[in-house]
C-alpha cells in the first residue's frame, strides 16, 4: 500500500526542427512509462512522491527551455472527483480488474 | 493522497502476446495493442494458457520481484516466476526451527484451522441471514463448527487438528449446498479434477487465492514452501496452503456464492471435458476474474489492527503477523477472522 497521487503533465514541444520531433517523441514515451496520454500532449499519472520527482527530473532533462513548455499539475484529491470529462474519454483506471 | 494495492494483469485471451515497453507492460492481440500499463501499477501478471510473455518481461519482472503465475487454458496452476531468493535468511531459519519444535508447530496449526471453521461458520451464517429464512441444516452446521472451534483447541497432535479439520470441511460444504440458488446442482466438494460446475468455480478461486498467499508470503519474506498445517511436498507451497485456509470461505466460497445466486454466472457457462473435467468457458472467466478483483478491493476491519483496508490486503498483513510469531517476536499468531 502507497500513498499515490494523481497529477497532469501537459507540454508544447517545438516541432519546427528533427531535434524538436525527437524531443517530443521522447517527452511522450517517458509519460508513457508513468501514466497515461488522455489527450495528444496532456497525460494523466497515478504516482507517489518519488515518481513524481523521478518524471519531472526527467523530462526537465530532455525539454528545451528556451523553445519547449512543461506544465505538471497535482491534484489536491481523487482524480474521479476532480476531473470532468466530455467527448472521447480513452481514460483506463489501472486499479480496476485488469482482463485482457 | 489515495492509497492503492499493486493490481494483478490477468490475460486470458489466446494468442495474446505480453511484452515490455520501456517502462510499461503491453497486451498485443492480433499485433494490435490492447492494453499498456506502467510497471509501477502492477504486483504482477497472470496468464491462462497460449499467451506470450517476451524473455525481457520475464526478466524485468523476476529482477523487480514482481511475480508471473501461468495457469492452463482451462485454469490449472501450472507455474510461477521465481526470482533471486529475497527476504530475510534469519527468518527463513526461523521457518525451519519451528518446524522442528512440535509445541509451536501444534500451535500454528491449531490457530490456523480455528481461524478457517470460524470464517467458515461465518460465511453460512451470513447465507442464512441473505435467505432470511430458518434453514435447520445450515443452524446446526454452524453450531457444529462451533463446538469442533473449541474441539481443536484441545487438538494435541498435528494429526488431531487434522482430523477437526477434515469433519469442519464435511460439515461445512454440506451446508454449502442449502445456500446455493438457483439452477445449480451441488452433491460435494470434488477436485482434481472438479466434477461440476460448483466445484469448477471452487478450484478457480482456491488456485487464485494460493498464488496471492505465495505473494504475501514473499512479499514478508518467508520461504512459501515451509508449511507447518500442510506436510512439506517438493513443489508444494505448504506455507501459502497454511495462510490461505483462513481466506478460503472468505475471499473465495462467498465470492462464488454471489456469483451464482445474482445468476451472474450459469449453468451455461461450462464445458465437460474428456474424463468428466469442468471447466469454465473464457467469457465466465472473465466475469469471475472481474468479481475475484473487486471483491479484493472491499475495505474491511482488520480486527488486531483495527484499521480498515482491503480485503486483498489482509493475506499480506497475515503473513507479517506469521512472521513475527515465527520469530519470536509475538507469542501467539492470531489468524484473521471476520466479526
Amino acid at each position: 500500500m502507497k500513498d499515490v497521487v494523481d497529477i497532469l503533465v501537459a507540454y508544447d514541444v517545438n516541432t519546427e526542427t528533427k531535434e524538436g520531433q525527437r524531443r517530443l517523441r521522447r517527452v511522450a514515451r517517458v509519460c508513457t512509462g508513468f501514466g497515461q496520454r488522455v489527450q495528444k500532449s496532456l497525460f494523466e499519472c497515478r504516482v507517489t512522491q518519488a515518481q513524481l520527482e523521478e518524471l519531472e527530473a526527467r523530462l526537465v532533462k530532455i525539454i528545451d527551455g528556451k523553445k519547449d513548455s512543461l506544465r505538471i499539475y497535482i491534484l489536491p484529491g481523487d482524480r474521479n472527483r476532480l476531473v470532468r470529462v466530455h467527448g472521447i474519454d480513452r481514460y483506463i483506471d489501472f486499479e480496476d480488474p485488469l482482463i485482457v | 493522497m489515495t492509497h492503492v494495492i499493486l493490481n494483478t494483469l490477468y490475460v486470458q485471451t489466446q494468442g495474446a502476446y505480453i511484452h515490455l515497453y520501456q517502462d510499461t507492460v503491453r497486451v498485443e492481440v492480433e499485433e494490435e495493442v490492447r492494453l499498456q500499463v506502467p510497471l509501477h501499477h502492477l504486483g504482477g501478471v497472470v496468464v491462462f494458457g497460449n499467451v506470450l510473455v517476451s524473455p525481457y518481461l520475464i526478466q524485468r519482472f523476476a529482477e523487480d520481484g514482481r511475480f508471473i503465475v501461468w495457469f492452463s487454458a482451462s485454469g490449472r496452476f501450472v507455474g510461477r516466476l521465481q526470482g533471486p531468493t529475497s527476504g530475510n535468511v534469519l527468518l527463513r531459519r526461523a521457518q525451519h526451527e519451528v518446524l522442528s519444535d512440535p509445541g509451536r508447530t501444534l500451535h500454528l496449526a491449531r490457530c490456523i484451522v480455528s481461524g478457517k471453521l470460524k470464517n467458515s461458520r461465518q460465511v453460512l451464517l451470513r447465507g442464512l441471514r441473505d435467505l432470511q429464512g430458518s434453514v435447520p441444516a445450515i443452524e446446526e452446521a454452524a453450531d457444529n463448527l462451533q463446538v469442533l472451534v473449541n474441539e481443536v483447541q484441545r487438538a494435541s497432535s498435528l494429526d488431531g487438528v487434522r482430523g477437526v479439520e477434515g469433519r469442519g470441511a464435511h460439515i461445512y460444504f454440506t451446508a454449502l449446498g442449502h445456500l446455493i440458488r438457483g439452477d445449480f446442482v451441488w452433491t460435494a466438494r470434488s477436485r482434481r479434477p472438479p466434477r461440476d460446475p460448483i466445484n469448477a468455480l471452487l478450484s478457480f478461486a482456491y488456485a487464485l487465492l494460493v498464488s496471492d498467499c505465495v505473494a504475501a508470503c514473499e512479499g514478508a519474506g518467508l520461504d512459501p514452501q515451509v508449511g507447518y498445517l500442510h506436510a512439506l511436498r517438493p513443489g508444494r507451497p505448504s506455507l501459502a496452503l497454511d495462510l490461505a485456509e483462513e481466506f478460503r470461505s472468505v475471499l473465495a466460497d462467498r465470492l462464488v456464492l454471489s456469483l451464482v445466486n445474482r445468476r451472474q454466472v450459469q449453468p451455461g457457462d461450462f464445458d465437460v471435458r474428456p474424463g468428466g473435467a469442468v471447466v469454465l468457458k473464457d467469457d465466465a472467466r472473465r466475469v469471475f476474474l472481474d468479481a475475484y478483483q473487486r471483491r479484493k478491493q472491499e475495505e474491511v476491519t482488520h480486527p488486531l489492527l483495527e484499521q480498515r483496508i482491503p480485503i486483498g490486503l489482509v493475506p499480506y498483513v497475515q503473513a507479517r503477523l506469521l512472521a513475527r510469531f515465527l520469530r519470536g517476536d509475538t507469542p501467539k499468531y492470531v489468524p484473521y477472522s471476520i466479526r
